[in-house]
């Protein structure tokens, strides 16, 4: 028998090829089929990760108050400036939480494949689950953050307002924001194992020009008004001012902000998504 | 990654289940292979690739009811045909056809040893791809199959090796599948419990199934299995009876 014997035989009976990338909308919804087993690999990794030390789930609120308490003593006591806004520790507390948010998605994104190849290799699934269930995880361990960050803020003595539950959408937008991320980078990581060598230096440059731990506008005040619209089309740094703007006082609401972040959303998640399905039957050829 | 559509005629037995037609799978590593007197440019493209021509053209049917063997030595493309088959690694050329997806039997990769058997019992149900509510009710199979009871909310990290298994292969076996691929998992626990695990993969097979077998061992090959394919090299070196095929290769050596 020749190959097209095969073929015929295969058609014949109504068989189809094994591990063929199937269309986008199929994708999606079997990976919507799938979602539980997203979220229990996110929820699990969580509890596996911390099983071990003695203080167990707390770490997931402590480490952040200590990098919190880290940053504010360098730059707030031991290097004091005039870029730094009054009400210096919530100002940086929200801005230290919520990079960690992005920070996090973008290392855990590029190891979601290259990272879990037994899981690629031995089962079949939508291999987008494995890059959102990090995603998923760092959302999860968000939640306990952001209510430390608020009882920080509200300790510093920030007024409790309506305006805290918009924390909810800003931080919902920014989840999308960093799937897409975290789908691009995994995608990238199998084709380029170097792409991990790069990503700290990303995430250093990201840290600096987000404007965590001193103000942008304040900065940039005696230049020209493009370069602090430059600086503002960095969607992290419009999720952090727009928490900001919620939850710490003296800070006004820029709309461009919000339009970046709302839009650098959408198009992140949908790119990412494409990008990442387009290369489906590569993993797993490592 | 959907549900195949299962055609309208009744299946039935020796009706084609997987078809493998001429498939060539590579493996490239970057790491390796590279000479100490390469003195090759650090960005070169080529520096250090090897590729690995694991499959060199296989081409088999197999029907439904059969229950095939897989031998060969060690690296001859046994594991990776059953990858291929199962579509988790691509061929570099080629194609396998099946009637609905094949799946590799195993969990081990979903699985954390730091969480409790419970935990990872729901995991691997998960992960095999049923719902949650599926996976609670076919909790108390899998539990009683691999015999842990009184151990299920202890971290797996503390199961004997023989514990461990068990619950995986209870595990991986929660889901009905129409084709099976198990890669050497009869080899696990006692006598006991691998003629269980023996009797459940001849139930599948029976339920008009298809069951692929790698094992180095031929008491279980013979036992399970009425075709075998003997893969040497990454091609195919024999095809048939499993007492034929097992008999030359064992002359072989």
């Amino acid at each position: 028998m020749n190959t097209t014997d095969y073929e015929a035989l295969a058609r014949e009976h109504g068989l189809e090829r094994v591990g063929a990338r199937p269309p986008l909308g199929e994708y999606l919804m079997e990976a919507w089929r799938r979602r539980n087993f997203a979220i229990a690999l996110a929820k699990y990794r969580i509890q596996a990760s911390l099983h071990d030390s003695r203080l167990g789930m707390s770490w997931i609120v402590l480490f952040p108050i200590l990098q919190a308490a880290l940053y504010g003593t360098i730059f707030g006591v031991i290097m004091p400036s005039d870029t730094r806004p009054d009400n210096f520790v919530p100002f940086l507390v929200v801005g230290v939480f919520t990079f960690g948010f992005f920070s996090s998605s973008l290392s855990g994104g590029a190891k979601a494949v290259t990272g879990n190849v037994g899981l690629v290799r031995s089962l079949s699934f939508p291999r987008i689950l494995l890059p959102l269930a990090q995603v998923i995880q760092f959302a999860m361990e968000l939640v306990p953050m952001v209510i430390v960050m608020a009882i920080i803020v509200a300790a510093f003595g920030e007024p409790i307002s309506w305006k805290w539950l918009l924390v909810v959408p800003i931080y919902a937008l920014m989840a999308l924001f960093n799937a897409g991320i975290a789908l691009v980078v995994a995608r990238l990581t199998v084709h380029l194992k170097d792409v991990t060598q790069i990503l700290p230096l990303v995430t250093r440059l990201f840290f600096y020009v987000s404007g965590i731990f001193y103000s942008l506008e304040l900065v940039l005040a005696d230049n020209p008004p493009w370069m602090l619209t430059l600086a503002q089309l960095n969607p992290v740094h419009d999720y952090i001012a727009l928490v900001r703007y919620c939850l710490v006082g003296g800070t006004e609401l820029q709309t461009l902000a919000w339009v970046v972040a709302v839009a650098s959303a959408i198009v992140t998640a949908a790119f990412g998504i494409v990008f990442f399905w387009k290369a489906e039957e590569r993993y797993g050829s490592e | 990654m959907s549900e195949l559509p299962m055609e309208a005629p009744a299946p039935r037995v020796g009706d084609p289940t997987v078809i493998v037609d001429s498939l060539h799978v590579e493996y490239r590593s970057f790491a390796g292979g590279k000479r100490a007197d390469n003195k090759s440019s650090l960005l070169k493209r080529s520096r250090g690739t090897r590729v690995v021509h694991a499959l060199k053209g296989v081409s088999f049917v197999a029907h439904r009811g059969e229950s095939i063997g897989v031998i060969g030595h060690n690296g001859s493309g046994k594991s990776t045909l059953m990858r291929s088959i199962a579509g988790l690694t691509p061929a570099a050329s080629g194609a396998v056809y099946a009637q609905s997806r094949p799946a590799l039997l195993g969990v081990n990769a979903a699985l954390m040893p730091a969480l409790t058997g419970e935990k990872n019992v729901i995991l691997g149900a998960l992960a095999l791809g049923l719902t949650p509510k599926e996976a609670a009710e076919k909790y108390q199979d899998i539990v009683d199959f691999s015999e842990i009871e009184e151990f299920i909310d202890l971290p797996m990290k503390t199961y004997s090796s023989g514990m461990g298994a068990r619950l995986r292969f209870a595990i991986a076996m929660a889901r009905e599948q129409q084709i099976l691929l198990i890669d050497e998992a009869l080899a696990v626990g006692d006598k006991g419990f691998r003629e269980r695990s023996e009797e459940r993969i001849r139930a599948m097979r029976d339920r008009a199934g298809t069951v692929f077998l790698v094992s180095h061992s031929m008491g279980s090959i013979r036992d399970t299995c009425n075709r075998v394919i003997w893969i040497d090299h990454g091609t195919i070196r024999m095809d048939g009876d499993p007492k034929e095929v097992i008999q030359a290769y064992r002359a072989s050596k």
